[in-house]
């Protein structure tokens, strides 16, 4: 008798706690749904855009003005893009964009690969005060700098050349750079490198053909940072550079889309053409970007 | 230990550490650090880039502090600086939802990101086709729900300066909530876990622990929002050039219109002197206010 009440004491109090999970379970339930409603609309505005792009650059004027702005184009006009390619010069643009990030790429990494190899594995007091020195450049407005450097290239007839262009973008990206690799040249073990000097190599030898290929991990995820910031860069090559020949995309297609200020579908082949290369690296290299990204400013 | 000494030796020599650190250190100072001084002894200049330079004292650092013009857009910077402020907000909040151990977290911060690596022309380009007052993507929609005569965005100088502020707020965006994610994912399990079994809601958890162990990233990320909203440019050239009528105008394309439109280079020169100035103080400023002595550290 006395054990019968008890299980049924017992299994009441189950079944009010089922409940009471089940109703957290729904509850849990409920706001996990709303959460990706949110996150899903963040997500549609940021991608949205692009998405639309992509749209009418497959379209006529015709289809961009009468159909919907999310209907697919009936039939892609791929002709867009050929277009825009071979008429102006789109594809002259699109080469000096690859010769001024890619040659600024290379010198910004190896000067500041040299630097931070003097500022953590060399020995010597000063290191942090100049380590300080690059560092203040990250705070440096452009702007401030843009008219003196202006004057100088132009007293250098440098003005309409690709090494202004090329040697401002190596100095402007220094700090940054040499913030991402900083912390990757600490933790490096030290036991390779004396042993080298034991064996008699020079400080050269070191920095070459021990230190430079064990830091190629970070120096991939460094150079795909630097090579955004090149390939997008606006202000100095909007100053320094008005010949056309010496254009990159990011300015060129200003002019460009001029010409076409009404035809919506060379405009869009046009812009996908410029971001491209980003986008499919960032496709392919997704999380050395992510990282570099976050290692370039957590630290600040 | 002869081997300790001879690495000491090649690892010390004054000449290769100068080496070493040379290239990217004349580089700095000749394309950085030079200039910078170089723009405050032109703000000294009455010069109009190409003729010769006359020394006119502080002329147009007085100029400047009446000229009503450039105090607009120094509002517009400020205006633009609160509301990027006021967004990374959303950003955190986006940020804690992300990091709490929920499925395709990583799919989704990768989206978010994608505007950031695009340049600020295609950009701009993009949105002022959103913003077409007859044929972009924003007025077809408020057409098609029933609103008669939406306005022309970027025409309007009611409108203008905010219409601007939306992209940028959506090309910067993957950028904090990058940032605040790697820092959350940081923050180690046992902490939240031990707060979970002393009962700590998830709203607890989130505000009274994780984002003062976070605070110092925070710091950073309001520093980087308000100076890089005192410098931004690129959209607002390219987009309006600072109109209609100077209602988008910002420091940065104020001084880019008086050096290479009107040809005023000393004028603008003081202009850039007072920009770097003002985003070195409040670099200072921000960060003297916002450190304590209490940082959490973990």
């Amino acid at each position: 008798m006395r054990n019968e009440a008890l299980t049924e004491k017992q299994s009441a109090l189950a079944r009010q706690k089922a409940a009471e999970q089940s109703k957290g379970k729904i509850r849990h339930t409920i706001s996990m749904t709303l959460l990706y409603i949110v996150l899903a609309i963040v997500g549609v505005f940021q991608i949205f855009p692009l998405v639309w792009l992509v749209l009418f650059s497959l379209k006529n004027n015709q289809e961009v003005f009468e159909l919907s702005p999310f209907a697919l184009p009936a039939t892609p006009r791929w002709e867009n893009y050929i277009r825009v390619w071979t008429e102006g010069n789109i594809s002259q643009y699109f080469f000096n964009s690859v010769l001024y990030t890619g040659s600024a790429v290379l010198l910004t990494i190896l000067f500041a690969s040299m630097a931070t190899f003097a500022l953590t594995r060399m020995k010597w007091k000063k290191s942090s005060l100049f380590l300080g020195l690059f560092m203040v450049g990250l705070m440096i407005p452009v702007h401030s700098t843009l008219i003196p450097l202006f004057n100088t290239f132009s007293n250098l007839d440098l003005i309409n050349h690709p090494l202004s262009i090329i040697l401002t973008y190596t100095a402007f990206n220094l700090p940054i750079t040499i913030m991402i690799l900083y912390g990757f040249y600490q933790v490096l073990p030290r036991e390779v490198e004396e042993a080298a000097v034991i064996d008699g190599a020079s400080v050269h030898r070191i920095f070459f053909q021990i230190t430079l290929p064990m830091t190629a991990p970070v120096i991939a995820t460094a150079a795909i940072i630097n090579m955004i910031y090149n390939w997008n860069e606006f202000v100095f090559i909007n100053t320094f550079i008005s010949a056309d020949q010496f254009k990159t995309l990011t300015v060129g297609i200003q002019n460009f889309i001029g010409q076409y200020s009404t035809d919506w579908g060379a405009i869009g082949a046009t812009l996908v053409i410029s971001i491209l290369p980003i986008l499919i690296a960032f496709i392919f290299l997704s999380d050395r970007i992510v990282e570099g990204i976050s290692a370039g400013s957590v630290k600040g | 230990m002869k081997g300790m000494i001879q690495m000491d030796q090649a690892l010390s020599s004054k000449k290769m550490i100068a080496l070493y650190l040379a290239p990217g250190l004349l580089l700095l100072l000749a394309l950085v650090y030079i200039p910078i001084f170089q723009t405050g002894y032109f703000g000294l200049m009455d010069w109009n880039g190409i003729g010769e330079m006359t020394f006119i004292g502080l002329e147009n650092y007085t100029l400047l502090i009446r000229d009503a013009a450039f105090w607009d857009s120094a509002w517009h910077s400020l205006l633009l600086a609160v509301f990027s402020a006021l967004s990374l907000i959303g950003y955190l909040l986006i940020s804690l939802v992300l990091a709490g151990k929920i499925k395709g977290a990583n799919f989704l911060r990768k989206i978010y990101l994608v505007p950031m690596l695009l340049a600020s022309v295609a950009i701009a380009q993009l949105w002022m086709k959103i913003y077409h007052p007859t044929n972009g993507i924003l007025n077809t929609l408020l057409i098609s729900i029933g609103i008669e005569n939406p306005p022309a965005w970027l025409a309007e100088p009611s409108l203008a300066l905010f219409a601007i502020f939306i992209p940028i707020i959506w090309q910067y965006a993957g950028f904090y909530i990058l940032i605040y994610y790697a820092a959350l994912k940081n923050i180690p399990e046992s902490l939240v876990e031990s707060a979970k079994i002393d009962g700590a809601s998830a709203w607890d958890i989130a505000w009274k622990i994780k984002v003062p162990l976070i605070m110092n990233v925070i710091k950073v990320t309001i520093v980087l929002a308000v100076v890089g909203s005192l410098k931004y440019f690129d959209l607002i050239y390219v987009m309006t050039n600072g109109g209609p009528n100077g209602a988008s105008e910002v420091m940065a394309s104020y001084m880019y219109g008086q050096a290479f439109s009107r040809f005023d280079f000393g004028y603008a020169s003081a202009i850039g002197f007072f920009l770097l100035v003002i985003c070195l103080l409040i670099t200072w400023l921000i960060r003297k206010v916002t450190v304590s002595d209490e940082d959490i550290q973990y």
